[in-house]
């Protein structure tokens, strides 16, 4: 609540007839709505929408910036999160278990030199540099809306590619069905390892056809900048239409393998996160319904909250992937 | 000490400290200090100071006995008014700011999961101590009815940590939780001990 009407660095203008609908039933959004769009120029700004696609850097970490995506459902053209939130609220327990520890404590993460390794089932194994990697594929931004299990969601400008044009160059051999992920656990750096909270390091687990999606992106940037380290730096995973924890973050394994792996929640609670943890408002978690979500730094305070679309939205693009699963069981 | 536990200003000077977290609340959520996501900040540190305010009550009569401060009683009720008082604002943050004040949705929440249900079975329970905590109340019930009803603290305590441990739970963050269990724990236990001494008179 009590935002300013004009944000400093994101003058998106917000094209109302693709909002969703429970958000702009809210007379109160609408209204501020009106008045972000007479801020940043109405029409205007609206025509130069393509330009501005590119979130505005926040001029904290070094550029990296990302081409425009031909993927369907890359760019959704809803309202970005402030950096100042997207960097400030996350969920890495490696630097502690509240949202606001790892902004401050994920400064001691060493992120160069860093080395992802792949191995398993694939072809061509081996050891990648970060610099490699990024020059691996051309960078894209994508602004995907980022829905956490806990009932509130974002929209992030990432920057990176798609995971397949890496799976690609290492060749996963035909008894490969799924792609493991396996994050960083360095004690002396990550203070949140101490505690028992899950069993470490972070791994977490897609199925190949999932893996390969053109959404799925490996992720070096957002806001056109590199990633901070609480946000997963120096190379990440985001899947949108699950979860945000199944997308992991400073990952320095992929292991490509033949059994469903376990995965670090699963392992945690698996009655409360499945495998596949992917958005469904229609699948409760036990503690709390999963048909709604506040968007940080949107929906005021006193305002409902907005509905939560299947699949977080990316229906179109994800659905097939499951088509005649039954997703009650497959959580 | 004990003078000053006294002095005719110590009474409001705590009211006005019990305040604090509840100005401090106010004033984050009008100046965005709450971080990113202000309702659940909102939620949760009403939820942690109800909780608080819950053990500060069960340490006074413990305090009183063991330092013999018999001062410290006149605080008790006011401790135990404002358990209520946090539990209040806790569930209407919920009920607000969560369930958009639906009250078909926050009657369905609650019966659907057992972590609101403990939670709301509490203020539920608090709700006859608070309606009998003034003294017209204690001597129309009688000093021993009047206790044996405010013995109900001793229930809302150990479902309140439930409450918390539940909400901690998914994400196996116990640490906090621990530390409020001990504390109860420990107060609930002395007074056993105190009750099973033959000695001592028995004082709730």
């Amino acid at each position: 609540m009590f935002k300013h009407i004009h944000q400093p660095g994101h003058d998106h203008p917000v094209p109302s007839e693709i909002t969703p609908r429970a958000a702009y039933e809210s007379r109160r959004d609408w209204l501020r709505r009106v008045a972000a769009g007479a801020a940043a120029g109405g029409l205007a700004a609206w025509a130069a929408r393509d330009a501005l696609a590119q979130a505005a850097r926040p001029g904290k970490l070094a550029a990296l910036p990302g081409g425009k995506s031909a993927v369907a459902g890359a760019v959704t053209m809803e309202k970005v999160t402030d950096y100042k939130d997207a960097a400030s609220y996350n969920n890495f327990y490696e630097f502690g278990t509240d949202k606001a520890d790892p902004a401050r404590t994920a400064h001691t993460l060493k992120t160069s030199p860093w080395t992802v390794e792949v191995e398993g089932l694939v072809k061509k194994p081996g050891k990648f540099g970060i610099e490699e990697l990024l020059k691996l594929s051309a960078q894209e931004e994508r602004i995907y809306r980022l829905r956490c299990v806990e009932g509130w969601s974002m929209v992030v400008p990432w920057v990176g590619y798609s995971l397949a044009e890496l799976i690609k160059r290492v060749e996963p051999q035909g008894s490969a069905k799924y792609v493991e992920f396996v994050t960083l656990a360095d004690k002396a750096t990550m203070p949140g390892l101490r505690s028992g909270v899950l069993d470490w390091p972070y791994t977490e687990a897609l199925r190949l056809d999932e893996a390969m999606h053109p959404l799925t992106l490996l992720a070096f940037g957002m806001y056109g900048e590199v990633l901070p380290n609480q946000n997963g730096a120096p190379v990440r995973l985001v899947v949108p239409w699950k979860y945000g924890f199944k997308s992991a973050k400073s990952i320095v394994k992929i292991r490509f393998v033949e059994k469903e792996p376990r995965t670090a929640w699963n392992k945690a609670a698996a009655n409360e996160y499945g495998f596949y943890s992917n958005v469904n408002p229609d699948v409760d978690h036990p503690r709390w319904s999963q048909a709604t979500e506040r968007r940080i730094g949107e929906d005021g305070l006193f305002a409902k909250k907005r509905k939560t679309l299947m699949f977080n939205g990316y229906e179109a693009q994800v659905g097939q992937l499951y088509a005649g699963m039954d997703l009650r069981k497959n959580f | 000490m004990r003078s000053l536990l006294l002095h005719p200003l110590a009474k409001p000077l705590v009211f006005v400290l019990c305040l604090l977290p509840l100005a401090w609340l106010v004033f984050g959520a009008i100046n965005d200090q709450l971080g990113a996501n202000p309702a659940e900040a909102l939620i949760r540190s009403l939820g942690d100071w109800t909780l608080r305010f819950l053990c500060l009550t069960l340490a006074v009569t413990p305090l009183r006995v063991r330092t013999r401060t018999p001062q410290l009683a006149r605080y008790r009720r006011m401790l135990g008014l404002f358990t209520f008082f946090y539990a209040c604002l806790h569930l209407l943050a919920y009920g607000w700011l969560d369930m958009g004040l639906d009250m078909a949705d926050i009657g369905r929440d609650i019966l659907k999961r057992p972590f609101i249900l403990v939670g709301f079975a509490c203020w539920l329970l608090l709700l006859p101590l608070a309606a009998t905590s003034f003294n017209r109340a204690v001597r129309w019930l009688g000093g021993r009815q009047w206790q044996a009803l405010h013995r109900l603290a001793y229930v809302i305590a150990p479902l309140a940590l439930l409450h918390f441990f539940w909400m901690k739970s998914g994400k196996n963050d116990f640490a906090e939780v621990a530390v409020y269990a001990l504390v109860i724990a420990a107060l609930l236990l002395e007074r056993l001990v105190r009750y099973f001494k033959p000695k001592s008179r028995a004082s709730a």
